[in-house]
């Protein structure tokens, strides 16, 4: 038997408080799976688009897909509706997107984490490998049992990619390291399942690893929960989640999905936006890893050094980085 | 010495796993062999982990929240017997419109109350969730691997809600066939017309077992959102529910091999998460999809070829008509 879900929310969620009037600039946003608040990634494109709200004073429309039926549905109800630039956050997106932007070539589409080749579309993606290639890196060098662990969401390239650099950056401090790798499922639900993150987790702790990084979205709230009670270290993912236990998280990948939605948003809004492709790495400052009040404590300034030093490199083309989709 | 560390975590993992279903297991065991359908478990556990993470994020007690939880899940099983025993509806119908029901619920409340869509705010205090207890001398035990290890991982370090759970499949066992209370019980789900006629009442004892599953449901629900994790999110039972169904009926409706079969599960599930990326002798490294399939296939095999046939409690499901 399988739990059945019913998308009861779809009409509820559509009763947008002020629908734009034509020609009126109306941005939107689509979530994936794991929501808006998971803390992460989602939180991450959620923080761009409140951001252009409070300079701009311009609302958005927004929706949080439950179920993969929505996608399609949504967008081109969004479409229809009179929206100039609807921001697909995910790569399960992609083939929505697609769809819808050949229906409406008039709106501009923008997609985070994956390419889609349409003249109406832009296509926005992160070298997710250069921050995780650091955050490798500072596992590495605070590892005291030589093992250090990586949690991934669902199965795809995209995750692989973290996991490659950050093996990559971690080899580079200790060639010998041991990174014990899993990833929680193969269907989108892998990016909701606290759970099951705390467990694996939990596996990987009780093999000896002292230092986790997770790239798994809302599942990654359980593996940094497991962390804290296990009183070892965490890396957070996408958003700087330093702040959720201080002292028990080492840094963040940061993936400034954030930064991309709030451009996407003013340039469609100044005219500057312009379909096609788009790569955000290091230089970009596209990604990069976190150093605040909360994980001062446990981020050494030696430690700090060492990975500035190797931003730089990575920069300047002097230190390669491993690229999944490459291999 | 590495694979004996290695099999002692899993067996720890096993029961960490096993323990929200063997909860559940047991409400379904009350509930079935009292003749009523308890295909509202997920539903139940769902609501209980709901209210269990919100009462504790709000009072800062994990024990108001335990309360709440298994208030939560006592009144949506008086609900499913409101509706199926009192008014004799399809038992079936009522327990997935609770499961409906609380899918959307849980979500939609936790939205209104703690605009954190639909996710509970994380219990970070001390006493607002249930931690592992570890037992005296389990940390110096550890370094002697036999038995220091197994008592280190296997007997401590398990939270509260994990040896109630373990202590309570003999307490059920010794109430279903050692009490007055368990005998009626089992004849009400066999032949209630029987039981009728020994001038007990049918209603009452259905609605006794529908609360006692309730209760644990609660339990089962509560250790999801302050044990297991750190507070609610949409949809977190996951279908334990009705993997706890699949283990009562795998464990033909007693209450010692629904334990075995709950461990099972549990055990492949927990192997699922360990052999990922594992290089095993002669087959190397078994690729991700191939493990996370092998907790469903081993449950197949199992159900198709060494359970042996299952007979469900006779009155199952037939809501009981007193004859006029």
């Amino acid at each position: 038997m399988i739990s059945l879900r019913l998308s009861l929310a779809l009409p509820a969620a559509l009763g947008f408080a002020a629908l734009a009037a034509a020609g009126e600039f109306a941005p939107a946003i689509v979530y994936d799976f794991g929501g808006k608040f998971d803390r992460s990634f989602n939180q991450s494109a959620s923080e761009g688009a409140e951001r252009f709200k409070r300079d701009t004073g311009i609302a958005f429309r927004e929706f949080e897909i439950t179920n993969a039926a929505q996608r399609e549905q949504i967008m081109a109800q969004l479409a229809k509706r009179g929206s100039s630039i609807i921001v697909a956050v995910g790569f399960t997106q992609a083939s929505a997107v697609e769809k819808v932007a050949r229906q409406f070539p008039g709106v501009k589409f923008t997609i985070i984490d994956a390419v889609v080749d349409l003249p109406n579309v832009q296509s926005i993606n992160f070298r997710e490998q250069e921050s995780s290639y650091l955050c490798g890196m500072a596992a590495a060098l605070v590892s005291k049992t030589g093992k250090i662990g990586f949690v991934g969401g669902m199965d795809i390239p995209l995750i692989r990619k973290f996991a490659l650099g950050y093996v990559a950056g971690a080899r580079q401090v200790h060639p010998n390291i041991e990174v014990i790798q899993n990833m929680t499922g193969t269907t989108p639900a892998a990016w909701g399942d606290p759970t099951k993150g705390a467990e694996l987790a939990k596996s990987q702790f009780g093999r000896g690893v002292d230092v986790v990084f997770h790239a798994a979205g809302a599942t990654g709230i359980g593996v940094m929960q497991a962390a804290k009670d296990a009183g070892l270290l965490s890396i957070g993912c996408d958003s700087n989640q330093d702040y959720l236990h201080p002292g028990s998280v080492l840094t963040s990948a940061l993936k400034r999905v954030d930064v991309a939605v709030y451009k996407a948003f003013s340039d469609a809004k100044s005219g500057t936006w312009h379909a096609g492709q788009t790569v955000l790495g290091l230089a970009e400052n596209g990604v990069d890893y976190s150093y605040d009040e909360h994980n001062r404590a446990v981020l050494t300034p030696a430690m700090k050094q060492r990975l500035d030093q190797a931003r730089a490199d990575i920069i300047s083309g002097k230190l390669p980085v491993p690229e999944y989709r490459a291999q | 010495m590495e694979t004996y560390t290695l099999i002692v975590l899993l067996l720890a993992a096993t029961i960490r796993v096993a323990t929200p279903l063997l909860l559940a297991a047991l409400a379904g065991l009350f509930s079935e062999r009292s003749g009523v359908i308890a295909l509202g478990l997920e539903g139940m556990m769902l609501g209980a982990a709901f209210a269990a993470a919100a009462a504790s994020a709000v009072t800062g007690s994990v024990w108001l929240g335990l309360g709440a939880g298994i208030a939560t899940a006592v009144a949506l099983a008086l609900l499913l017997a409101f509706a199926g025993v009192t008014h004799r509806g399809n038992q079936v119908v009522a327990g997935m419109a609770v499961n409906i029901m609380v899918a959307g619920l849980g979500p939609a409340l936790a939205l209104a109350w703690f605009n954190l869509g639909g996710q509970t705010p994380q219990l970070e205090g001390a006493g607002q969730r249930f931690l592992a207890l570890t037992w005296p001398w389990a940390d110096a035990a550890r370094a002697a691997p036999f038995p220091g290890l197994l008592y280190a991982e296997l007997l401590s370090g398990h939270n509260l809600v994990v040896y109630f759970a373990a202590a309570l499949v003999p307490f059920s066992a010794w109430v279903l066939y050692r009490t007055r209370f368990g005998l009626r019980l089992r004849a009400v789900g066999e032949n209630p017309s029987a039981v009728d006629t020994a001038g007990i009442s049918v209603t009452r004892l259905r609605y006794q077992a529908v609360m006692i599953s309730g209760v644990l449901c609660g339990v089962a629900g509560t250790y999801l959102s302050t044990a297991a994790s750190a507070g609610f999110v949409r949809d977190m039972t996951a279908g334990k529910g009705y993997l706890a169904l699949a283990a009562l009926i795998f464990g033909k409706w007693r209450p010692y091999p629904t334990l075995g079969a709950c461990l099972l599960f549990a055990f492949t599930d927990a192997l699922a998460t360990r052999l990922q990326g594992v290089a095993l002798p002669l087959v190397g490294v078994i690729p991700v999809q191939f493990i996370l399939a092998l907790p469903y296939v081993l449950t197949v095999l199992l159900l198709a070829g060494f359970v042996g046939t299952a007979v469900a409690p006779k009155a199952i499901g037939a809501p009981y008509a007193k004859e006029k």
